[in-house]
């Protein structure tokens, strides 16, 4: 569970106007470079519900974007990111859809380049979010942790395998989630810790026999 | 010491036993939790505090409007009105108003602010707590003592309730930030400890029901010209706890109160914008040329 903060009610220091709709959606893009760890040739945002039906207005736009190239919840240049000299070859578009299975404010950040990834994800208040799907995996990714998150084959020992891993290197798990599509099929796995992550972890878990796909991903700053 | 503060009666058992005010008891609690020094906290505090005299400060000279060109102009008139006729209920009065105004106003426009507890709500107590210390000359340890002080209140709301219109109406925003603020007049003015959460508490009672209802979705109407009444209200807060008067039902029931006010609020009142003030015949109007 969150440690609860004095800071969760006099912060962040934010660009307005909405701490869902702008300072999430910025956490969201950000979450999502963290995960995607490439620069992105082509993308397109794909905003579900009152995410498309107000983000204009709160700037949704602007903050999935900024977020996506790195800029914090607070940088100033959200507001003008459109004109960003750096961002001028970027080739991007929005998308704003209608789909009631959605959470309200749901986005999909629809990423090509180097690799080609789908990122969803949810702005649930107050700036907290959630990453809930990378491509066809389930996720649960909030950003509040330093993140290990990887796909594999869905058998037995791979957890003991993967955690023997992380205790080599004396982290601590904060949590653990696991999840799978089917028996035998791909199988999910969310792990948060304390302190950071070395390298040497992920490349060590990506050896493991059934890896699919292995991340660290940074926790959000304040 | 057992450190676990979710209710007023604990927060004020605790002050008591400890002999100690809420701020040091909450700044001890923050660094405890996060292993950090209390210095480490009210330099962090400090640093809100500055951005949010910076939003006051920008606030005050523009008149750019927001995306949706619905506002912006606001507290530029209410100066020119204070230029010309002094308000009635004084200095204190005129920079509360104005700076509620100022700082929302740089939120639409989507400039730095900083939410508190959310950003529909982040004029409240910069206003309240920057015009008292400007009034009352305050020093910057005065300043953070009360947003800490504030920022207590919250804490232990949040607790029972997310802060989020989506939750629980409006009460949970600017309903809180107008509790916060009272908590921290009453902190500058020299309350005892239950008289700062009586106060803020009488705040929050008043608000009961609130609901969250923008026009269009967005934090404009009636999100800005709220900020400057529950800023107002909370001083009433203050003023009344401090000559004695107390809340009937105490801190935590009202909480409670608040807590299944929201529950049964219909999801038409909260941040939906399909009812209320949102679905009148001229917001529909509006939301429809945005």
């Amino acid at each position: 569970m969150k440690q609860r903060s004095l800071f969760d009610v006099i912060s962040p220091i934010m660009t307005g106007p909405s701490s869902s709709h702008t300072a999430g959606a910025v956490r969201l893009g950000l979450l999502a470079r963290n995960i995607y760890k490439e620069t992105p040739q082509k993308i397109i945002f794909r905003l579900y519900n009152s995410f498309a039906q107000t983000g204009k207005g709160h700037g949704t736009d602007k903050g999935l974007l900024a977020g996506l190239f790195g800029y914090s919840v607070d940088s100033e240049k959200i507001k003008n990111i459109f004109n960003e000299p750096s961002l001028k070859n970027i080739n991007y578009a929005y998308e704003y859809l209608q789909n009631m299975d959605r959470h309200p404010n749901a986005v999909d950040f629809i990423l090509e380049g180097k690799i080609n990834m789908t990122i969803s994800g949810n702005s649930v208040g107050a700036g907290n979010v959630e990453i809930t799907k990378i491509d066809d995996f389930t996720t649960k990714i909030s950003g509040e942790y330093n993140t290990i998150i990887l796909f594999y084959k869905d058998k037995p020992g791979m957890i003991s395998k993967v955690s023997t891993i992380i205790q080599k290197e004396n982290i601590n798990i904060a949590s653990l989630d696991c999840d799978r599509n089917a028996r035998g099929q791909t199988a999910s796995m969310c792990i948060c810790v304390d302190g950071q992550i070395p390298s040497e972890v992920i490349s060590e878990i990506e050896k493991i026999e059934d890896v699919y796909f292995v991340r660290s991903i940074k926790k959000l700053e304040d | 010491m057992d450190f676990s503060i979710n209710t007023f009666e604990k927060l004020l058992s605790i002050c008591e036993s400890e002999n100690k005010k809420i701020y040091e008891i909450m700044q001890e609690k923050e660094a405890f939790d996060f292993d950090i020094d209390v210095e480490n906290v009210r330099n962090r505090v400090a640093k809100n505090i500055e951005a949010m005299k910076s939003a006051i400060k920008n606030g005050m000279t523009s008149k750019e409007k927001s995306y949706s060109g619905l506002c912006g102009d606001d507290c530029a008139k209410l100066q020119e009105r204070y230029k010309k006729e002094s308000p009635l209920f004084g200095k204190i009065y005129e920079k509360i108003t104005t700076y509620a105004l100022a700082t929302m106003e740089e939120n639409l426009r989507m400039n730095k602010i900083v939410a508190c507890p959310t950003a529909g709500s982040c004029g409240i107590v910069p206003a309240v707590i920057t015009a008292l210390s400007e009034e009352k000359g305050l020093n910057k340890e005065e300043e953070i003592n009360a947003l800490i002080t504030a920022g207590t209140v919250g804490y232990v709301i949040s607790a029972k309730v997310a802060m989020a219109g989506a939750v629980a109406g409006c009460q949970a925003e600017c309903g809180v930030a107008s509790a916060m603020s009272a908590a921290a007049a009453a902190q500058i003015l020299g309350g005892n400890e239950r008289q700062k959460i009586n106060a803020a508490i009488l705040a929050l009672k008043n608000i009961l029901g609130l609901t969250c209802d923008p026009v269009g979705g967005l934090v404009e109407i009636p999100c800005v010209k709220r900020n400057v009444f529950l800023a107002i209200h909370a001083i009433t807060g203050a003023e009344l706890s401090l000559a004695g008067i107390e809340s009937k039902i105490p801190p935590d029931e009202i909480v409670d109160a608040m807590v299944q006010t929201g529950q049964l609020m219909s999801p038409l009142l909260k941040e939906t914008s399909q009812g209320g003030l949102a679905i009148t015949k001229n917001g529909i109007l509006i939301s429809s040329k945005l």
